[in-house]
This record gives structure tokens, sequence and C-alpha cells, in this order.
């Protein structure tokens, strides 16, 4: 608890400063009279939002199943790649330059492809989130895996363990770490990757939302979207920071009740 | 082939570091015995292939060189089962005291629950009562090899091959320990391969001792210690101590 105290402490600064932007923003819009389909002041977004708010839900629901169900594609498919790449050398040697290749093809000139391949529905943005999640998440568990003691290894050899309860009890705990590293990185992509996926041809989805909204100059509205991702995003963030928190216990002990003898 | 007592046998066991840009010689045509019931200490002074030994005789390390006969069995190119405890106390930092320990038994196939109890039987004996739900990094230098070595002892194995157990605790701690340590065995009845650069840690704990020579390591001295069980501490001032200790200090010159 104390914890969330202090980060509520260290965003005050931050949240002051948001705060003051968007009184600005509200007080430059009114005395300038810019027209709302050009920008919006804050509090036309707000009315959008909330008037929005049962349609936005149904988009945020499509847009996060996308990223849900891409997200658990990129993170099975780095487990696999870094495991196997770790076990065999060679392997690391041929596929590294690959998968750093991979990222640089801009996924806008990707996501066209995927749709032809598979179609306007949702595995086409599935493709997209995997895409864009699984580089972060693999390099960190490769990272990791590479980080192993090899000396633990040997203990449990010694023990006669199987191969299965070696990987287990030392490679699995020890690239925890570097998990949740790649995770956070590549939780706040999925959003973002599905919105591009959505951008580019989809039904449903706050991108399919976000081209509507533009196409009938309702500006606010696309901000209202923005605001939604951006939050959405957030959430994620914390929450896979809380499950790291959750699934490292022995990182959270207390050094002061050192014993000694 | 391999004498019948003996619990584990090296027989001129040669291996050689490998790198790109070099070859180093490590063993020279290594042989020792570790009797039943045994305390042996290979004595030498650091980068002698102590460690390297330890791992070959675990069956983690194959050598260039020779044979080695656990239990009167051949061991070939396999991890074999032995109370094997590396230089670092490499208890895993996110399991538990009680989960460190239950590894060994886990591994042999027993239940949670079996192994669990066993743990907790033996966590008197170690002095770590009250501790099994603590991680390792909240515990002592001290704590933590005792723990290993509760973990050790846990590996169904006549032998244990100790490297190095006490070189990174304090001068005080490490005598305690040693003294403990003889108690444990005294218990536990094991044979024992103990590595150390300390001479007065090998007189004061050992039956023999080989002391091994710079690299590439060799035995240059086997060494019986008659010195009178159970040993207090007070040993380590006797007369013949001291004569030990020369002879060991007076080989280790030469070579």
């Amino acid at each position: 608890m104390k914890k969330w105290a202090s980060t509520a402490r260290r965003s005050l600064p931050s949240l002051n400063f948001l705060l003051l932007l968007i009184v600005a923003w509200e007080a430059a819009s009114r005395i300038a009279g810019t027209p709302l389909y050009r920008l919006p002041p804050p509090s036309t977004i707000w009315q959008a939002l909330i008037a929005g708010a049962p349609l936005l839900l149904i988009h945020t629901r499509a847009t996060l199943s996308a990223a849900g169900a891409g997200l658990s594609l990129a993170v099975i498919v780095a487990l696999t790649l870094a495991v196997i790449m770790d076990r065999w050398a060679w392997l690391n040697r041929a596929l590294y330059p690959l998968l750093i290749i991979s990222q640089t093809v801009p996924i806008i000139a990707l996501a066209p492809l995927l749709l032809i391949l598979f179609g306007l529905g949702l595995t086409s943005k599935i493709a997209v989130v995997t895409l864009v999640c699984f580089f972060p998440l693999a390099v960190n568990l490769m990272d990791g895996l590479a980080q192993v003691d090899p000396e633990a290894v040997d203990l449990l050899r010694v023990m006669q363990a199987s191969p299965a309860m070696i990987f287990r009890s030392v490679q699995l705990p020890s690239i925890l770490p570097y998990f949740f590293s790649g995770l956070k990185i590549a939780v706040t992509y999925s959003v973002m990757g599905a919105v591009i996926g959505e951008w580019l041809g989809a039904r449903a989805g706050l991108g399919v939302f976000m081209i509507r909204s533009m196409r009938s100059f309702k500006t606010d509205s696309l901000f209202a979207a923005i605001l939604v991702v951006v939050i959405v995003s957030l959430v994620l963030f914390k929450l896979t920071e809380l499950a790291a928190w959750a699934a490292m216990p022995w990182n959270r002990v207390k050094l002061n009740n050192q014993q000694e003898e | 082939m391999a004498e019948p007592n003996a619990r584990l046998l090296l027989e001129d066991v040669s291996t050689t570091y490998l790198s790109d840009s070099l070859r180093l010689p490590v063993l020279d045509k290594v042989s020792l015995r570790v009797g039943e019931g045994e305390f042996v200490s290979l004595l030498g002074p650091s980068g002698s292939g102590k460690s390297t030994l330890l791992k070959i005789a675990a069956g983690l390390l194959k050598p260039d060189a020779g044979r080695i006969f656990l239990n009167g069995a051949e061991v070939s190119g396999r991890a074999a089962k032995v109370g094997y405890m590396p230089q670092q106390d490499l208890l895993f930092p996110w399991k538990t005291l009680l989960q460190n320990g239950a590894l060994p038994l886990l591994a042999a196939g027993a239940g949670k629950k079996e192994a669990r109890s066993r743990v907790s039987e033996l966590l008197p004996v170690f002095g770590l009562e009250g501790f099994e739900g603590y991680y390792p990094r909240q515990l002592s230098g001290g704590m933590r090899q005792r723990a290993a070595l509760l973990r050790t002892v846990l590996i169904e194995s006549g032998l244990m091959l100790l490297d190095e157990p006490f070189a990174a605790l304090d001068a005080l701690t490490r005598e305690k320990l040693q003294e403990w340590l003889l108690g444990i065995l005294s218990r536990f009845k094991r044979s024992v391969l103990f590595v150390t650069h300390s001479i007065d840690e090998a007189i004061y704990l050992s039956d023999r001792v080989y002391m091994i020579s710079d690299r590439p390591g060799k035995i240059v001295q086997e060494l019986s210690i008659e010195l009178p069980r159970p040993r207090s501490r007070t040993v380590v001032t006797a007369p013949r101590f001291m004569a030990y200790k020369e002879l060991l200090m007076g080989s280790l010159d030469l070579h």
C-alpha cells in the first residue's frame, strides 16, 4: 500500500502539468473560437466520450480481444523461439538477423498484405498485434535465458532431475523478470497494434471508430477514442506491473530482517 | 576392477581447458581415492583445477583421459547421483528454504507432502528451525551454507563432494561451521571429498589430505591425518597438528 501512495506522490507533478495543459487548451479554444471539427476543447471531448460511451465500449471490447489474442500468441511464439534459439546456437545465428529484419519492415506496409492473407476479420488484426508484440518479448526472453546459471543446471542434473523439472525450477523463474520487462513493452504495443490493424481494415474496434469519426468530421469523437486508447494502455501497463509483483514474491521480501547466527 | 571399499576412485585423470586461442592443461594424471566413511580433503591453491576435478567426479565434465569409479561403477559422461555442492551456495533465490531443501527429494520422485515433512524434520539438526518460509536473501551467509548442506545431504548418495563450502564466510563463522560439519557427518555417515585452500581447515576436518599443485594440477602429496576423533577446536594447537601443517606448507613451497 505504501508503494501505491509513493507512486501517487511521484506522479503528482505530471498530473498537475496535465491539468494545466487541459485548462490552457480549453481557454485557448474558447477565446480563439476554433471550429469544433478542427480542434475541439476538452469539455466537448468529454461530452463526446460520455455520449458515445455505449458505442465506444463495444469497439473497445473488439480492440481488446484482438490485442489480448495477439499478445497471447506473441508470448507463445516468443517463448518457443527463445527456448529453441537458446538450446541450439546455430539456430540462434540463423534466426537472429531475420528477427531483426522482421522489425525493420514498416507494419503499415505489411498490414495490407496481412489483410489480403487473412481478410477483414479478427485474424488479420491478431496477426498485426502478434507481429509487433513478439519481438520485445523474444529479445528479453533470450537475454534472460542467456543469463541462466549453468551451475544451477548442473546441480539439478546431479540430483537426477528431469529436463522438465530443470526447466521449471531454474530457467522459468530466472527468466521471469526479463519476461515481464518485455511484457510491459508488449502490452502497450498490443493496443496500438490492434488499432493500426483496425485502421487498415476491420469491421469493429477503436480504429474503425476513429476512421468513421474522422470521415464524418466528428473530431471530438476521434479525441474521445484516443483518450480511451490511452486509458486502456495505461491500465494494461499497470496490470502487468501488478502481475509481475504477484508472480515474483521473492523480490518483495524485505532485507532488513536478515537473520544473523 | 575398483577397490571394494572405495566410494570414489579416480585413476590418472587428465584434462585440458580449451578455448579459441589457448590450450591450458588443468589436471595432470590425478589419482585419488575416498574410502567408505572417509573424510578426504583436496588442498591446493586457487586455480589448481580443484573445482574441475569435483565436476569430473560428479560426471558433469568428461576428462580427456583417465577413469572414474563411483561406488565401484564406472562413471561415463552422465551426471552421477552424488551429494555435489558447488562453490557458491546456489540456493535458488526464488524458492524458500523449505522449497530449496525439497529439491533433491522431488527430483528423486518424492511427493510434495513427503518432501516437505522430510525437510522439516531436518531443519532443527541444521539449526534452521523456524526459517522454512524465508527466501535465501533473507538469510545470513552461515545459514545459507547450512541450508545448502541440508540440501546436499538429502541427495541420496553415500558420497558428498563439497567445493570450498566455507570459503566465503568470515573466520569465526567458518570455524563454527567446521565443527558443526563434523557433528553432522557423525550423524549422517557420509564419505566426503572436500575441496579447500586452507591448510588448517584440511587438517582439522580430514582423515586424509591430498595436496594438489598449481596448474596443471598434480597430486604432490598425500598425508594421513592421525588425530583422534571427535576433534575439538583445541586440536589446532596440538604439536601433531603443527607438524602436519609444517609438512603441508613445505610441499606447497616446493611446487
